[in-house]
């Protein structure tokens, strides 16, 4: 296991898709190699960022429109 | 409080049932009424919806309203794009209510619509920039050149608003290829068997357009928080 093959296989690590052979591989290989653990870490900060964030503001008026939209929808659909 | 008012203009509550259970995602909305339903009745509101049940129908709206716009945001990147999918897409599942299964999850149901509604619009707007495709083999430029430690946390080191100001701008940048899958899987939190649905292209497709993400935007994230600060 290389390098390359860690960064090929970083998501799947990550996601735990992997089966326990591999994962042994490249936990091997992390022990010996800095740039790949850091690598690793990094994208796992990545993945969880943007899970925890909330970067889209839900404005009111977007909301308004929404649910004005629905309803006059909703009466021609019974006409 | 649309419902109640649809209620006492005549408009059937099977009606407003089904648009209940158009809008089953997730997230509350904060400028109404606290849901008193907990998330995991979503079953039970949607079949209560579907029967006539105004009450519910109103909780459904408020729960998922707030998340579906999110979701068409993140694709489209635009406002007016991300407004129209989000309407389109509670009224499609309004109208198709009937077919909806219930023994799955109404919320991946629902998902499923609005991310189609966005990439419609993402791809008219950007019709060579959204593909089927499966990935080209050989595209190796999300392999990294170069590893450089971001120093302590950035999270300590930036305050909220500019951590979301850079999260912001760093998907932005992302190619829609790659960002409808990303934000599907890791946002949304859709199996890579749902992502590959709503999308239409295979598994591998998906997994291959993910790992590309994951790896471009922490490579973009790279530029602001390494620990030198070039850029």
């Amino acid at each position: 296991m290389n390098c390359n093959d860690v960064i090929l296989r970083v998501s799947s690590y990550i996601d735990g898709e992997l089966e326990g052979t591999l994962v042994q591989e490249i936990e091997l290989h992390l022990k010996e190699c800095h740039d790949c653990t850091i690598l690793v870490q990094q994208t796992k900060l990545t993945v969880r960022w943007y899970y925890d964030s909330d970067l889209v503001d839900f404005p009111a008026d977007v909301s308004a429109r929404l649910h004005e939209t629905l309803r006059r929808k909703i009466r021609e659909a019974r006409k | 409080m649309y419902c109640a008012t649809l209620a006492t203009r005549g408009i059937e509550p099977g009606l407003l049932a089904n648009l209940a259970e158009t809008l089953t995602l997730s997230t509350p909305n904060p400028h109404r009424l606290p849901s008193r339903v907990a998330r995991e009745d979503e079953h039970l509101l949607v079949t209560a919806a579907k029967s006539g049940d105004v009450s519910a129908f109103e909780e459904l709206v408020n729960r998922y309203e707030r998340k579906i716009f999110r979701l068409t945001m993140n694709i489209t990147r635009n406002r007016e794009d991300a407004e129209d999918a989000m309407q389109d897409a509670f009224m499609k599942a309004y109208s198709h209510l009937d077919k909806f299964q219930e023994d799955s999850r109404f919320y991946t149901w629902l998902v499923r619509i609005a991310a189609n509604e966005a990439l419609m619009r993402l791809r008219k707007r950007r019709p060579n920039q959204v593909s089927l495709d499966e990935p080209i083999e050989g595209e190796d430029d999300f392999i990294p050149q170069q590893i450089q430690d971001w120093g302590p946390s950035p999270e300590q080191r930036y305050a909220q608003t500019e951590m979301r100001d850079i999260l912001r701008s760093v998907i932005d940048e992302l190619a829609p290829d790659f960002r409808v899958v990303f934000v599907l899987r890791d946002v949304e939190g859709l199996s890579t068997e749902e992502t590959a649905e709503a999308v239409g292209i295979s598994e591998a497709a998906v997994k291959s357009r993910l790992l590309r993400a994951r790896l471009k935007l922490r490579q973009k994230l790279g530029r602001h928080f390494r620990q030198d600060g070039t850029q």
